[in-house]
C-alpha cells in the first residue's frame, strides 16, 4: 500500500477542485458586494432636480436612517421598482433620490409619470458622486445611518423580497441602536 | 416533425451508446468473442443516428422553424444562410450536440482505423468511449434538450445570431476546438482501456500516439484560428485575454504536448509510462472541466453561454465520475507500471521530463489563476479579478527556462549524454543567439528594448538549435534516413519561435493611437500617412450601419481598407468590423469606434509589426504535428506487436 | 538558474512598451501616456464580461476612464489611482490582484508547483545514482 505514494496527489487535487467548483455554482460572480459598506457617506453638494438653483449637501440629510436611491429615467429596471418606493414612501420611510447620468427634463417627466416618492433628489449629471458611492448601475439603493455611515447597499431592483429578508430588520435595528 | 425526429435519433443514439457500453462490456467479462465483436456495429449506430440528429437541427436552422426554441434564440430569417449553418452550434444546446456528433465521429475513426488493434484493447476502448458517450447524451436529453418546442411566439423574425459571431471564423474555430477536445478523449480512452486491463503492452504508445497527435492538431489549429478571429473581430487589436474559456482550451493543449513528448518516450524507451497515463487522463479532464466553466455560469467570459446551474451540478457529477473513476483506476493500477531503470540526469529523457514539468507547471499556475476568484469568493473573503496582467506576469517567467530547455533537449542523447558535450555542441550556437539580435536591432534601426532582444535571442536559440541538430542527422543519416516524425518537430519547435518573435516584437513595438477623424483628415502613424477618404451609408442582410474608406500610404504605394460600423437590425447591437491591411512584417488595424458629433468619428489605430508571425508560428505548429501524424510508421501493418501482452 | 533569477527581477518590473498616444485624452508627457494607458488596461469595466477599461464602451467605463484621466492629469502615482478606486469598488477593479494575504497562493502559486515540480524530477532522474 505504500507505493501509492504520489499517485494520491492527483485525485486528492481533484476533490478539492470539485469542492471548490461545487461552491461556485451557488455563488454569483456578477454581484458586487460594496466596499463602502461602514465607511462615512462620501461628501457631496448637488444640485435639486426640481430646484436647480438650490445646492442639496450630504450633510443636509437629517440625523435618521434613510434610504439613497440611485435611479434614471433611461434605467428601465427603475420602472419595475417604482411602484415599491412609492409604497415604502407612504409608509413614511425617507427616500433620498440621485439622478444618475439623467437629463433633468427627462427625469422631471418620468417623476410625473411613476410617481415621486423622494423627499429630496440630487442631480448627478456626471457621474461622479455614483463614482465616489461606488455605484456600477441603476438602480441601486443604500442604508445611511443617523451618524452618515453607509450600512448596506443593494444593486438591482428593490423588491419585496429584499426589503423584508434584509432591508428592513437592518433598518429597525439602526432606528432603535440610536 | 423535423424537431421530433431529431430528438428519437438522439434516443436511439442514446439506445446504442447504452448497448456499446454493456454488451461488449460482459463479453469482456464472460469472454464471448461474438458479444465483443458487436462494438463495432453499436458505434456505427450511434454515429449513424447522432449524425441524422444533427442533420435534423440543422434542417430546422435552414428551414426557419421558430417554433423551436433554440432555433428561434440563435437564428433569423435574413441571417445569410451560412450563418444559420453555424448558428447550430451559436448556442449551449446545439454546440452540445456538436460535441457528441464529434465524439461518435472519433469513435467510427478508431472503429475503423484499429482493426489491427489487440481485440480485447480494442474492445475496451470502444467501450470506455461508449460510456462517455451515454453521459453527453443523457445530459443533452435531460438538461438541454436543443428540439425543445415553443407555441407562444411564432410570428417573430427570430433573435438572431449574435453579431459577433457573425464571421467566417465562427465557421472554423467551434468545430476545430470540439475536434480537439473531444479527440482527447481517444488517448484517454486508450490510458483507461490499458489500465482496465491490468497491463501496458510495449506497443501501447504507438497506438496513442497518433490518435493524440490528431486530437493536439486540431486543438492547435482552434486555438490558433480563434486568436485570429478575435484580432480581427473584436476591434481591440488583442489576440490573447486570458479569459477563463481562452485557458479553457489552453490547458488542455497544454497538456497535450506534454502528453505527445512523454508518448515520445514512452514508445522509444518503455520509461514513464505511469506519467503518460496520468497525462492522457488529464488532458481529456481538463477538456470537461473546460466544458463546465464555460457552461455553468461560475466564472465571467465574454464566451460563456447562458447560465444554468442546473447543467453546471450535472456536468460536475459527470466529471466526478470520470475524472474521480480514472483518477482512482490510476492510484490502484498504476504501480504495475513502474519501471526499475531511471535515466541519467543529462539525457533526452530527462529533457523531456523537465519540459512536461514545465508544462504542467504552466497548466497549473493558469488554473489556478482561472478559479482563484471562485475561491476568494467561496472562502467569503471578497470579489477578485484576476486578470491578464497577472497571467502575463507569470507566463512569462515559466517560459523563458522552457524555450532554453527546448534548445538543449534536441541535442540529448537518449538514455545518457554527458554534460560536457552537449557544452561544446552547442555553445557556438547558444553564443550567436545572443549576438545577433542586437546586431538585427541596430541594422534595422529599431530601439533596443529588453523584452525583444529577450524573445528574439531565446527564439533564435530554438531555431538555430533545432536546425543544427537537424544537419546533425542527416550528416549522420542522410536525408532519407530522417523520418517524418522529425521533419514535424523541427517544424513545430520553429513555429513556437516565431510565435515567441511575433509576440515579443508587437507587443514592444506596436503604436496604438486613438484620435478623432473626419472625412478628409490625415494622421500619421509610425510612418505611414492614414487618410479617412469618405462614409457612405451601408445596407447588409440583417444589418445597416456605415462603411469607411480610408487609404494607407508609405509614400510609395497606397492602399485601401474599408472598416465599417454595423448596427444589427434584431437587438439593434453595434459592431466594429475592423479593417486591416496585411504584410508578412506588419499590420496596420483601423477600427470605427463611436460617431462624434459634426460627422467625425472616433477611430483606433494600430501598428502592429510582425504580429502575423503569431498565428503563422501556430500553423506551423500545426503543420509539424500533421507531419508527424502521417509518418508512415505508424501505418505499418505489421511492427505493432499487438497480440499478446507484458506484464510490467 | 541566475539567468531565471534576474528574468524575474526584470519582469516583475517590466511594464509594456506599447507606444499609445490617445488624442481624445491629452496628456502632456510621454510618461504620463503611458501611465494612463498602462492604467486603462489594468482596470476592469465592471459592467461589462471580462473587459478593461481600454476597450470596453459601457457609461460607466467611460465615466472611470474620464475619472482616470483627471486623476493622472493631476499627477496622482499608479497607487494612489489604485487606491481611489479600490476604496470605491474593491480589489475587483483591478485586473493584477494586489499581493496580499489572501492572494499570496496566487502569486507564490506557481513557485511551489514549480519547485515541487523540480522535486519530482530529481527523484525521478537520481534514481538511478542511488542504486549505484
Amino acid at each position: 500500500m505504500n507505493r501509492i505514494g504520489w499517485r494520491i496527489i492527483p485525485i486528492l487535487f481533484f476533490l478539492l477542485l470539485s469542492v471548490l467548483l461545487w461552491r461556485g455554482l451557488s455563488l454569483d460572480p456578477h454581484t458586487l458586494p460594496s466596499v463602502q459598506v461602514g465607511k462615512i457617506l462620501p461628501a457631496f453638494a448637488l444640485p435639486e432636480l426640481i430646484h436647480p438653483e438650490k445646492i442639496f449637501k450630504s450633510n443636509q440629510i437629517p440625523q435618521q436612517v434613510v434610504l439613497l436611491n440611485v435611479w434614471a429615467s433611461w434605467c428601465a429596471a427603475c420602472v419595475d421598482e417604482q411602484v415599491f418606493m412609492m409604497e415604502l414612501s407612504r409608509k413614511g420611510v425617507p427616500v433620498y433620490g440621485l439622478n444618475y447620468k439623467d437629463n433633468a427634463d427627462d427625469a422631471i417627466k418620468w417623476l410625473e409619470q411613476w410617481g415621486n416618492p423622494y423627499k429630496v433628489i440630487v442631480q448627478d449629471s456626471q457621474g461622479k458622486t455614483a463614482i465616489d458611492l461606488g455605484v456600477y448601475g441603476a438602480p441601486e439603493t443604500f442604508i445611511i445611518d443617523k451618524k452618515g455611515l453607509i450600512r448596506y447597499r443593494h444593486a438591482g431592483i428593490m423588491s419585496q423580497k429584499v426589503w423584508a429578508d434584509e432591508m428592513a430588520p437592518l433598518m429597525k435595528q439602526l432606528d432603535n441602536n440610536g | 416533425m423535423i424537431a421530433e425526429l431529431g430528438l428519437f435519433f438522439l434516443i436511439f443514439a442514446l439506445l446504442a451508446s447504452m448497448m456499446l457500453a454493456v454488451v461488449p462490456l460482459l463479453g469482456l467479462q464472460f469472454q464471448r468473442p461474438c458479444w465483443q465483436d458487436t462494438a463495432k456495429t453499436y458505434v456505427i449506430w450511434q454515429f449513424s443516428f447522432i449524425a441524422i440528429a444533427y442533420l435534423c437541427l440543422t434542417s430546422c436552422f435552414l428551414l426557419d422553424d421558430f417554433s423551436i426554441v433554440y432555433v428561434v434564440n440563435n437564428s433569423s430569417i435574413a441571417l445569410p444562410w451560412f450563418y444559420k449553418l453555424c448558428a447550430v452550434w451559436g448556442g449551449h444546446e446545439g454546440s452540445m450536440l456538436l460535441w457528441v456528433a464529434i465524439l461518435s465521429f472519433w469513435m467510427i475513426l478508431v472503429a475503423f482505423f484499429s482493426s489491427s488493434l489487440d481485440k480485447e484493447m480494442y474492445t475496451r476502448v470502444l467501450v470506455v468511449l461508449g460510456w462517455l458517450s451515454i453521459g453527453f447524451i443523457l445530459f443533452l436529453l435531460t438538461t438541454s434538450n436543443p428540439f425543445l418546442r415553443q407555441f407562444q411566439v411564432l410570428n417573430t423574425q427570430g433573435r438572431d445570431l449574435n453579431p459577433l459571431l457573425q464571421d467566417p471564423g465562427f465557421l472554423f474555430h467551434p468545430p476545430m476546438l470540439y475536434m480537439g477536445y473531444v479527440g482527447f478523449s481517444v488517448a484517454f480512452a486508450f490510458a483507461i482501456a490499458a489500465l482496465w486491463s491490468g497491463k501496458v503492452e510495449a506497443s501501447w504508445s504507438k497506438w496513442t500516439r497518433p490518435w493524440t497527435l490528431a486530437a493536439w492538431c486540431c486543438l492547435t489549429a482552434g486555438i490558433t484560428l480563434g486568436s485570429w478571429w478575435a484580432y480581427r473581430e473584436l476591434g481591440w487589436g488583442g489576440w490573447w485575454f486570458w479569459d477563463p474559456v481562452e485557458n479553457a482550451s489552453f490547458m488542455p493543449w497544454l497538456v497535450g504536448t506534454a502528453l505527445l513528448h512523454s508518448l515520445a518516450v514512452t514508445e522509444q524507451r518503455q520509461q514513464f509510462k505511469a506519467w503518460t497515463m496520468l497525462l492522457a487522463i488529464a488532458a481529456f479532464s481538463l477538456s470537461l472541466i473546460g466544458t463546465f466553466l464555460v457552461r455553468s455560469g461560475v466564472l465571467t467570459s465574454v464566451h460563456a453561454f447562458a447560465v444554468d446551474p442546473q447543467r453546471g451540478m450535472y456536468i460536475l457529477g459527470f466529471l466526478l465520475i470520470v475524472i474521480g473513476g480514472s483518477l482512482v483506476l490510476f492510484l490502484f493500477r498504476a504501480q504495475t507500471l513502474q519501471t526499475q531503470t531511471s535515466p541519467g540526469l543529462v539525457s533526452r529523457e530527462s529533457a523531456l521530463l523537465l519540459n512536461n514539468v514545465f508544462l504542467v507547471v504552466i497548466m497549473l499556475t493558469v488554473l489556478m489563476g482561472t478559479v482563484y476568484p471562485l475561491l476568494i469568493d467561496g472562502l467569503g473573503l471578497g470579489k477578485l479579478s484576476v486578470g491578464a496582467p497577472y497571467f502575463n506576469a507569470v507566463f512569462v517567467p515559466l517560459m523563458i527556462p522552457m524555450l532554453l530547455l527546448m534548445g538543449i533537449g534536441v541535442h540529448l542523447k537518449w538514455n545518457a549524454d554527458k554534460g560536457r558535450q552537449v557544452f561544446l555542441r552547442l555553445n557556438k550556437t547558444f553564443i550567436l543567439s545572443l549576438v545577433l539580435p542586437p546586431l538585427l536591432l541596430i541594422t534595422t534601426g529599431s530601439e533596443l528594448d529588453f523584452s525583444v532582444l529577450l524573445g528574439l535571442t531565446l527564439a533564435l536559440w530554438v531555431i538555430l538549435s533545432t536546425l543544427n541538430a537537424l544537419y546533425k542527422k542527416i550528416a549522420e543519416r542522410g536525408l532519407s534516413g530522417v523520418g517524418q516524425s522529425y521533419w514535424g518537430m523541427v517544424l513545430a519547435h520553429c513555429g513556437v519561435a516565431a510565435t515567441v518573435i511575433g509576440i515579443s516584437v508587437s507587443t514592444a513595438y506596436g503604436i496604438q493611437d486613438d484620435v478623432q477623424m473626419n472625412p478628409g483628415k490625415t494622421f500619421n502613424l509610425a510612418g505611414y500617412a492614414i487618410q479617412f477618404i469618405k462614409q457612405t451609408a451601408l445596407q447588409g442582410p440583417n444589418y445597416k450601419g456605415t462603411r469607411t474608406e480610408f487609404s494607407i500610404s508609405d509614400g510609395s504605394t497606397i492602399k485601401t481598407i474599408y472598416p465599417e460600423k454595423r448596427l444589427y437590425n434584431i437587438g439593434q447591437m453595434a459592431m466594429t468590423e475592423s479593417a486591416i491591411d496585411v504584410t508578412p512584417f506588419r499590420d496596420i488595424y483601423v477600427a470605427l469606434g463611436e460617431p462624434l458629433n459634426d460627422n467625425s468619428w472616433s477611430v483606433r489605430l494600430y501598428y502592429k509589426p510582425f504580429v502575423r508571425w503569431i498565428w503563422s508560428g501556430g500553423f506551423m505548429i500545426l503543420a509539424g504535428g500533421f507531419c508527424a501524424l502521417t509518418d508512415r510508421r505508424y501505418y505499418q501493418k505489421r511492427r505493432v506487436a499487438a497480440t499478446r501482452g507484458i506484464r510490467v | 538558474m541566475r539567468k531565471y533569477l534576474i528574468a524575474i527581477i526584470f519582469f516583475s518590473c517590466w511594464s509594456p512598451h506599447f507606444v499609445f498616444a490617445n488624442s481624445l485624452y491629452p496628456l502632456d508627457s510621454a510618461k504620463k501616456n503611458a501611465q494612463f494607458s498602462y492604467l486603462l488596461k489594468n482596470l476592469r469595466c465592471l459592467v461589462c464580461q471580462n473587459q478593461d477599461l481600454a476597450d470596453s464602451n459601457a457609461e460607466l467605463a467611460k465615466d472611470l476612464r474620464q475619472r482616470v484621466y483627471e486623476l493622472v492629469k493631476e499627477g496622482k502615482s499608479d497607487s494612489e489611482i489604485g487606491d481611489y478606486l479600490t476604496s470605491r469598488y474593491g480589489d475587483f477593479i483591478l485586473f493584477k490582484p494586489p499581493v496580499k494575504a489572501a492572494t499570496l497562493l496566487l502569486w507564490f502559486g506557481p513557485l511551489l508547483f514549480l519547485l515541487s515540480g523540480f522535486i519530482i524530477f530529481w527523484r525521478t532522474c537520481f534514481k538511478r545514482v542511488s542504486y549505484e
